[in-house]
């Protein structure tokens, strides 16, 4: 796994997919072909098109290559007869890391299209009807106005039937649960309007309002459309991400055949074998092999477990270097990981609904317009008796006070935001996650994989500078997290040829490097003698069984923990640690980091019931996490953020996903979220002001069409200019918080 | 006023060509990779228009 360390890899190296898992992801296009999508995160410009393209083109098999550059997919067509052709190898070849791309989920966006669809044929109402409006407000005689407004009825009335659906649907059954929601003023608003402009038209009557209506729809669609692009591209990057739980296992029957299966398929009792480097895929008991498990996405440890014969392993753990065959214990349906998706599901349950501010001043805000309306309607009838002219007025207030801006003033303000936030590699799943960050005080962070990368550091190590090449050659060719950390010392050390190489699952590494015979490992078998007590975390090197010096290790820090914790603090958020690793770690880390609050051994039930204890202390709190079982405490979060590194399950339960390395993600979205916070307040208060301001105009009786859209569109230019400072903010935020912990990373 | 008759419907004969010619290129999945668009220009090799046809 050499070369992984291009900036922002932050997806740990699992074992490229087999041959049958390439088969069994893809999908036949015809009787020969078969189609296969690989995610191809680092695709970035017009060279690495060509690049891709080349490289998988050239493979035997392999009749058609594109790749997507907006999604980073590539789709490759090949002929099913034929063997799996070596993507994966191919693309590394070419500098790419690649990941397979499933279309499980409901992957085609039929709404994204309706929205565009809709939002085409509203603004192409609005234009033509504004051109007649003009001329209208410009002056024309009679005849020709009313022949103008039947053209215009004729354009709005399928326009705001085709387009309004959005709003009418989404207000209908807003209104069926006995809520309003945004959608409801708007719909009342819309259609009101629509009818009185139409018995206006047929009246010949010299105002009509169709330009207000088909307008108003338009700019709530743009809204709307913005938002769901900002969705769209967070899921598109988050589905790219590597899958880390394998989608299936080679069983062994009784009678020695050996097949690949499907992981659902897997019944309890069947034989699975797992090779060094690949993920257990079920709960199950070790029957043959021993060796070292990585656990640490299921417990939070941090040093790896050794299991034998016997031992239960449960999904989700890593083989660091032992060829096992286990006895499948349990299904699909009742492994690890589906326990922590029906303890994720309770978690979500028992999460008091959120209500979007939107919404919440919808709910304020329409009963007050609606009462006005109407109040407008009888004050006048009562005066002038005209019912007519009664009801034209509180049409006007209806749209005066429409909720046009409203509309745009908060996703306006949220796109903004998701785009800055992106541009920091962080991916916001909605926006009501930002309002929602923006409320807290707390933030719970998980510690192996989170607060640190859960990859081991030499700390300190006594082996001459000469033998050093010797050490990392021999740790090159394991998987050990402690052997990895030593490869990295010295980079020259994997050219080296070893013969005789050994692993002993629990001991070490051995083997014959230039004759002399080197070993790696435990202190007590690498020099046959006990030393010191602390071994765990200590590795011994010795040659011809003379002791040469020993390696001690830490857990890597997540780069600029410490700084993010720093501003975390800074800003008046409590930090803590819930881990599920050994006390002593967690103390070490949370000592190292300034963090005064942490638990240790925490299972994932603790975790959940730690954070239902802070909510009920009237807490907010942010969870930030990685591994399958911080996935419940994800979910029963107020808001929660997980790095591209974690688990599926963590990826999905989470609000945001940060791809950068750096914790720094964290600081960097409180920031971003309060901000935005900020503008969304000014644009709701900006936009109550200016219908305050413009209300006993409407009252009055003095609104014309062309009043009505001057203040339309004024207002909404007004909250989209407001949201658009949000990137203005930007310099002031970054330098100071971002530079800062990196140079404490570099002083500590 | 008759020269209108046949302005305005021209006017939006010309609006509703526009409106289908994008949904046709949104059904037609132009708007599917707009960063890779920009980028095959460039890279796209140049072949004849017979060839490319055959």
């Amino acid at each position: 796994m050499a070369g992984c360390c291009a900036p922002g890899a932050d997806i740990a190296p699992a074992g490229r997919p087999a041959g049958e898992e390439v088969r069994l992801a893809s999908r036949a296009l015809s009787e020969t072909l078969m189609q296969t999508d690989l995610s191809v995160p680092a695709a970035h410009c017009g060279a690495c098109i060509r690049a891709i393209e080349k490289a998988l083109l050239a493979l035997p098999g392999v009749e058609a290559a594109r790749l997507n550059l907006s999604t980073r997919r590539v789709a490759v067509q090949w002929r099913k007869d034929g063997p799996v052709p070596p993507f994966f190898d191919a693309l590394a070849r070419a500098g790419y890391d690649a990941t397979l791309y499933t279309h499980d989920q409901s992957d085609d966006d039929p709404e994204f299209g309706r929205l565009l669809r809709a939002t085409a044929v509203a603004g192409f109402a609005a234009m033509n009807i504004m051109l007649l409006s003009v001329s209208v407000w410009s002056g024309a005689d009679a005849e020709t106005r009313h022949a103008f407004h039947l053209v215009s009825a004729l354009l709005a009335l399928p326009a705001v039937a085709y387009s309004g659906r959005v709003f009418f649907a989404s207000a209908w059954s807003a209104l069926k649960a006995r809520r309003t929601n945004m959608d409801v003023p708007i719909s009342v608003g819309i259609l009101l309007t629509l009818a009185l402009s139409l018995h206006d038209t047929f009246r010949n009557e010299p105002h009509a309002y169709f330009d207000a209506v088909v307008s108003l729809t338009f700019f709530l669609l743009i809204g709307r459309t913005l938002d769901h692009m900002m969705r769209r591209k967070a899921r598109t990057a988050i589905v790219g991400l590597a899958r880390i739980m394998p989608r299936g296992a080679v069983t062994v029957s009784a009678d020695g055949a050996r097949d690949y299966k499907e992981v659902r398929a897997i019944v309890p009792g069947e034989t699975l074998l797992v090779a060094p480097g690949e993920r257990i895929p079920l709960d199950s008991i070790v029957m043959q092999g021993s060796g070292e498990l990585d656990t640490q996405l299921v417990t939070g440890e941090a040093v790896p477990v050794i299991v034998a014969r016997g031992d239960k392993v449960s999904a989700g753990m890593l083989n660091l270097n032992a060829s096992l065959s286990l006895r499948a214990e349990r299904s699909a349906e009742d492994s690890f990981l589906s326990e922590m998706m029906r303890m994720m599901e309770a978690a979500e349950a028992g999460r008091s609904r959120y209500r979007r501010i939107a919404d919440r001043a919808a709910s304020l805000y329409s009963p007050v317009i609606h009462t006005l309306a109407l109040a407008a309607f009888i004050g006048w009838m009562a005066a002038t008796g005209d019912w007519h002219r009664a009801l034209t007025v509180a049409v006007s207030v209806l749209i005066i006070t429409c909720p046009c801006a409203l509309g745009l003033a908060v996703p306006m303000v949220q796109v903004m935001a998701a785009r800055r936030l992106f541009e920091h590699g962080i991916a916001l799943k909605e926006g009501g996650a930002l309002e929602r960050l923006a409320e807290i005080d707390t933030a719970v962070f998980d510690k192996t994989g989170t607060l640190t990368l859960g990859d081991l550091r030499v700390a300190a190590s006594t082996v001459p500078k000469h033998v050093l090449a010797a050490a990392a050659a021999l740790a090159a060719r394991s998987r050990h997290p402690a052997a990895r950390a030593i490869t990295r010392l010295d980079p020259a050390g994997e050219d080296l040829p070893v013969e005789d190489f050994a692993e002993q699952p629990g001991l070490g590494i051995e083997g014959r490097i230039g004759g002399a015979l080197y070993r790696l490992g435990r202190p007590s078998w690498a020099c046959a003698e006990t030393t010191a007590a602390s071994e765990r975390s200590m590795s011994a090197l010795s040659r011809d069984g003379v002791p040469l010096g020993t390696f001690s290790f830490t857990d890597t820090p997540r780069a600029d923990a410490k700084g993010a914790v720093r501003a975390l603090l800074g800003r008046g958020i409590a930090v803590e640690i819930v881990s599920g690793d050994g006390a002593r770690t967690v103390a070490a880390a949370a000592h190292h980091l300034g963090i005064e609050t942490c638990r240790a051994a925490m299972l994932p039930a603790d975790k959940v019931a730690r954070l239902e204890e802070l909510r009920r202390q009237g807490r907010t709190v942010l969870m930030v996490g990685d591994g399958l079982n911080d996935a419940p405490a994800l979910a029963a979060a107020h808001v929660s953020m997980a790095p591209g590194s974690a688990a599926e399950v963590g990826r999905n339960a989470a609000d945001m996903v940060f791809f950068t390395g750096a914790l720094s993600a964290v600081p960097v979205a409180l920031a971003t979220a309060q901000r935005a916070a900020v503008l969304v307040r000014q644009n709701l208060t900006m936009t109550v002001a200016y219908n305050i301001a413009v209300l006993p105009l409407a009252l009055a009786g003095y609104v014309t069409p062309l009043v009505a859209a001057i203040a339309m569109s004024s207002s909404s230019i007004l909250v989209v200019a407001n949201a658009l400072r949000l990137r203005g903010g930007e310099r002031t935020l970054t330098p100071t918080e971002l530079r800062a912990p990196k140079l404490a990373e570099v002083t500590s | 006023m008759s020269y209108l008759v046949w302005l305005i419907p021209v006017a939006i004969l010309m609006g509703i060509t526009a409106l289908v010619a994008f949904l046709w290129s949104l059904r037609d999945g132009q708007y599917e990779d707009l960063d890779g668009a920009a980028a095959r220009i460039l890279v796209d090799e140049d072949r004849p228009i017979r060839e490319q046809n055959a």
